[in-house]
């Protein structure tokens, strides 16, 4: 990373696995859950979430030092919300039917924790610079786990990736489906989001023994 | 009848944190015991039962599309929604600032109880979420949005209090190591969320969810054949090409 210091490049890396927003942090949980059924709704949900925390990251550090402590919370949600405002018509302009399915959730991403999170833990204390790629990386940590469960849903749930039937045609049996495989369709159901959110926990912290708790 | 169905299907059916994961984070971060989950509980049902209502007034009378109608005439033509958001949000903060002190000067023993929760409380997607689908799904009367916000707020309480009990007790099973603590919260969550799943027969005869999920169901039918059919189209078209 030419472009990059050591220090800066650790800000995008740490969030993505040791320090990563969703299993470790455990911010920004409830948009992560919902809207994972599908691989398409997790990668623009995770575009999303991206813009609006890199921008609001550098909106936050440029004003750290004229927002009065007492009412940043209030100041705060009003930069996320006019973000997620940008982020909602534009959504609603172009793929009017992605934003139907995640329906609510985009509206979500104003009280998701992620923003609010980095917002006080870093924005606040650092230069605009470093707080957009702070922003960056905790986005990539979080679109990464939306993605991995996304990936896996879509998959068992409807044998498709990204709508591509990649394991065959399941009326007219060919592929995988022609030996007697079956969509398993409890992955579209919103409990095996969870449970899938907690077998990654366990791999990643079998990997990492250092960050098991208790 | 319609008031005691939307209760019961706001509290089980759609439970705010099984069915939709609202306010998820303050659900894993505030169940390690039974005593401060309830206090949570508590205040999210206040917060809820005052800000549902209120955003729903606002939604009526300046948000929707035509809603300024009662200024004139000429306002009619007026759609605000895209607002919504930013005013949800600021309706929200402002109210649990308005509250937080209200409980601080007329009762301090309610404060110190749920004092802590409160600022905690803004954020917590579980509130905003609730104003969202108040909006999106056309909640007619101001008492139905009082009704639902109380409703969802008690189906929260109970989510958070159980998954409390639950890790009080599981403190002393032997739970693999990488899965302690928020692992296993995470897949005890989802088995209760695969529990709640079975309230959503209660209400089959007038439920509208069973309704949207047939229709869905239909949708998507429709949508694989539309597609086997233009899969064979092709087939044909290609055949024709080639003799």
């Amino acid at each position: 990373m030419g472009l990059l210091s050591k220090k800066d490049a650790k800000l995008i890396m740490d969030p993505l696995l040791d320090n990563n927003p969703i299993t470790i942090q455990v911010l920004g949980i409830c948009s992560a859950l919902a809207i994972t059924a599908e691989l398409k709704a997790s990668i623009v949900m995770a575009v999303s979430v991206m813009f609006v925390l890199g921008m609001g990251n550098v909106v936050i550090s440029l004003m750290r030092n004229i927002i009065p402590s007492k009412i940043r919370i209030i100041v705060q949600l009003v930069v996320v919300a006019a973000l997620v405002i940008i982020v909602d018509l534009v959504l609603k302009a172009f793929a009017y039917e992605l934003s139907k399915t995640l329906s609510v959730f985009v509206g979500l991403i104003i009280t998701n924790c992620i923003i609010m999170g980095r917002f006080e833990a870093f924005a606040l204390a650092n230069k605009p610079w470093r707080s957009f790629l702070d922003g960056i990386g905790n986005a990539l940590g979080y679109g990464l786990i939306l993605i991995i469960v996304g990936f896996f849903r879509e998959l068992l749930g409807s044998g498709t990736l990204l709508g591509f039937k990649v394991l065959g045609d399941p009326i007219e049996k060919t592929g995988v489906y022609s030996i007697g495989y079956e969509n398993n369709g409890f992955m579209l159901l919103s409990p095996m989001a969870l449970i899938i959110v907690g077998l990654i926990i366990w791999v990643q912290r079998s990997r990492n023994t250092t960050l098991i708790e208790d | 009848m319609e008031h005691l169905e939307l209760f019961f299907k706001s509290i089980f059916i759609d439970n705010m944190v099984f069915a939709t994961f609202l306010g998820m984070c303050s659900y894993l971060a505030v169940s390690k015991k039974v005593s401060t989950a309830v206090g949570m509980g508590a205040a999210v049902i206040f917060v809820l039962a005052v800000t549902v209502p209120l955003n729903w007034l606002l939604d009526q009378y300046i948000l929707q599309d035509g809603a300024l109608a009662w200024l004139g005439p000429e306002y009619a033509q007026y759609d605000l929604s895209f607002l919504s958001f930013i005013l949800f949000i600021a309706t929200i903060a402002t109210m649990v600032q308005l509250v937080e002190i209200v409980v601080e000067k007329f009762s301090p023993s309610l404060y110190n109880s749920l004092g802590i929760f409160l600022p905690l409380i803004a954020v917590n997607c579980a509130i905003l979420g609730g104003s969202l689908f108040m909006q999106s799904r056309e909640i007619e009367t101001i008492g139905l949005a009082l009704n639902y916000g109380v409703a969802s707020g008690i189906g929260w309480f109970l989510a958070i209090v159980a998954i409390a009990a639950i890790r009080e007790k599981i403190r002393y099973s032997n739970v693999p190591a990488p899965l302690r603590g928020l692992g296993i919260t995470f897949i005890i969550t989802g088995l209760m969320a695969i529990g709640f799943m079975s309230f959503g027969g209660m209400l089959t005869s007038s439920g509208n969810k069973e309704e949207a999920d047939t229709e869905n169901v239909g949708v998507k039918t429709e949508m694989l054949q539309q597609e086997k059919i233009e899969s064979t189209q092709i087939v044909e078209v290609s055949k024709i090409t080639k003799q």
